[in-house]
């Protein structure tokens, strides 16, 4: 198999890089782990005329500290981001996400940008974005901004960047010191993508929650913010939440289809299940059943 | 189409030459350098069988360009065993469990074990057994031999089998 031919151009600077997006008119791709554009490339469904490298470019490489949250560049590595410590002291639900992200061979080369730019649907870093509230930083030659997760993400594979822009930050804002990681996925085999999953934190004090942050993945067009969830949980008592309720209110907010791997009623059942199933170990509720 | 001067390292030997912009780092090695021992299959990512180590790690060689391997050093299957023909003990290990049957997937499975057994030197053997077995999960083989991979894998964390 071959990819359709195109100029490759490995840019040293984020500029240079905005400056060739520019110029190739929507022509361009950019290409950081190249995990799930490959395989496009090598199907021929996607066939740009200039691929952009971004790998070469190490001011979009790495994780560092912001003012009220943690910064990570678009061109680090999963492997390296598995590893970190800053990450797995103040994102502990990103640790946990990101874990379930392909297979050990495609997280030493796939990046959290890659992933995050991409917006499959099914996928754990998208959604994980959206749940913790993170801010996407895009620039192109023209001008810089920032675009909330939950407001990234239009469809499909389909995102508010231009052709001419690039990724070149995820800011994941704090959360509360010792707060609680919402997460489960069923997937056919471990490294697939997911059929249903759901990713969030929790932030509890003198019994009750105070911030909930989760959003469902593999159910939609889109990772999709359980908003009815997190209205019910936020101000609940521990002892007052009944956890398939909330489930059923979570799903509530979902659009799942139907394709050959599982129906969207199926998505449905399954993700009320595993809803209700992470709700209660999390938060160490009783099983009403 | 660009075209593009790359120099690398594979198996310890120099190459440079020029690769078009398309070429997959797995069709440079097999058709532009002749190691042939990397093996090329659903060139999409999902089956593993063209893993090779690149800087040390396990990665897909039909999801990177050649021309993205420019500096890189290269670790083919061919370059696992010592010059003097021994084994590495990913390999032997996959040979006296019968690891492998029409060997097609063997490669890569090869090249991962030698990762994931150099990352956790020393490890007790649960947590070596563990970490070998997870990584399995980036690999088919249609022969149905996880059983002999498995056994290799027991034998390699020094497990009681």
């Amino acid at each position: 198999m071959k990819p359709a031919p195109f100029d490759y151009v490995r840019p040293a600077s984020v500029g240079e890089a905005c400056r060739v997006l520019a110029e190739s008119g929507g022509g361009a791709t950019v290409i950081a782990g190249g995990q799930t554009l490959m395989p496009l490339l090598n199907l021929r469904m996607s066939q740009p005329f200039v691929l952009v490298d971004i790998n070469g470019i190490p001011e979009l490489k790495g994780v560092s500290r912001v003012e009220g949250g943690t910064r990570v560049g678009p061109a680090t590595r999963q492997a390296d981001a598995l590893e970190d410590e800053t990450l797995a002291r103040h994102l502990p639900a990103f640790i946990t996400a990101l874990g379930h992200v392909g297979h050990y061979q495609t997280r030493n080369r796939g990046t959290i940008g890659g992933s995050v730019a991409l917006g499959e649907p099914a996928a754990e870093m998208p959604a994980t974005a959206v749940s913790l509230g993170a801010t996407i930083e895009i620039t192109s030659s023209a001008r810089t901004r920032s675009v909330p997760a939950d407001e990234f993400y239009v469809g499909p594979y389909m995102t508010v960047l231009e052709p001419d822009e690039l990724v070149t930050g995820i800011v994941y804002p704090d959360w509360p010191d010792g707060h609680l990681v919402l997460f489960r996925e069923v997937a056919q085999r471990a490294g697939d993508f997911a059929l249903v999953g759901l990713v969030g934190a929790l932030a509890l004090e003198g019994g009750a929650i105070t911030r909930a942050g989760i959003a469902w993945f593999g159910m939609g067009p889109t990772p999709i913010r359980a908003r009815q969830a997190e209205a019910a949980l936020v101000g609940a008592s521990l002892a007052g939440i009944d956890a398939e309720a909330v489930a059923r209110a979570a799903v509530a907010d979902t659009a799942p289809f139907d394709d050959h791997h599982a129906s969207a009623e199926y998505r449905r059942t399954v993700g009320a299940r595993i809803f209700a199933r992470a709700l209660r170990e999390t938060l160490d509720l009783r099983s009403a059943a | 189409m660009s075209e593009h001067a790359i120099e690398l390292t594979v198996n310890g030997h120099c190459h440079a030459t020029r690769v078009e912009a398309r070429t997959s780092l797995g069709e440079f090695l097999r058709d532009g350098l002749g190691y042939t021992g990397t093996h090329l299959a659903c060139e999409h990512g999902v089956c593993g069988a063209c893993t090779v180590m690149i800087d040390g790690r396990a990665m897909r060689s039909c999801l990177m360009l050649a021309v993205q391997a420019d500096g890189a050093e290269v670790t083919t299957v061919e370059g696992l065993a010592e010059a003097d023909g021994t084994l590495h003990p990913v390999q032997q290990a996959l040979k006296d469990n019968f690891g492998l049957q029409c060997g097609f997937c063997t490669p890569g499975v090869a090249i991962t074990m030698a990762c994931v057994t150099r990352d956790n030197a020393g490890v007790e053997a649960p947590r070596m057994e563990d970490a070998l077995t997870t990584a399995m999960s980036g690999h088919i083989c249609r022969c149905t031999g996880y059983q002999g991979i498995r056994r290799a894998i027991r034998q390699l964390a020094g497990a009681s089998t």
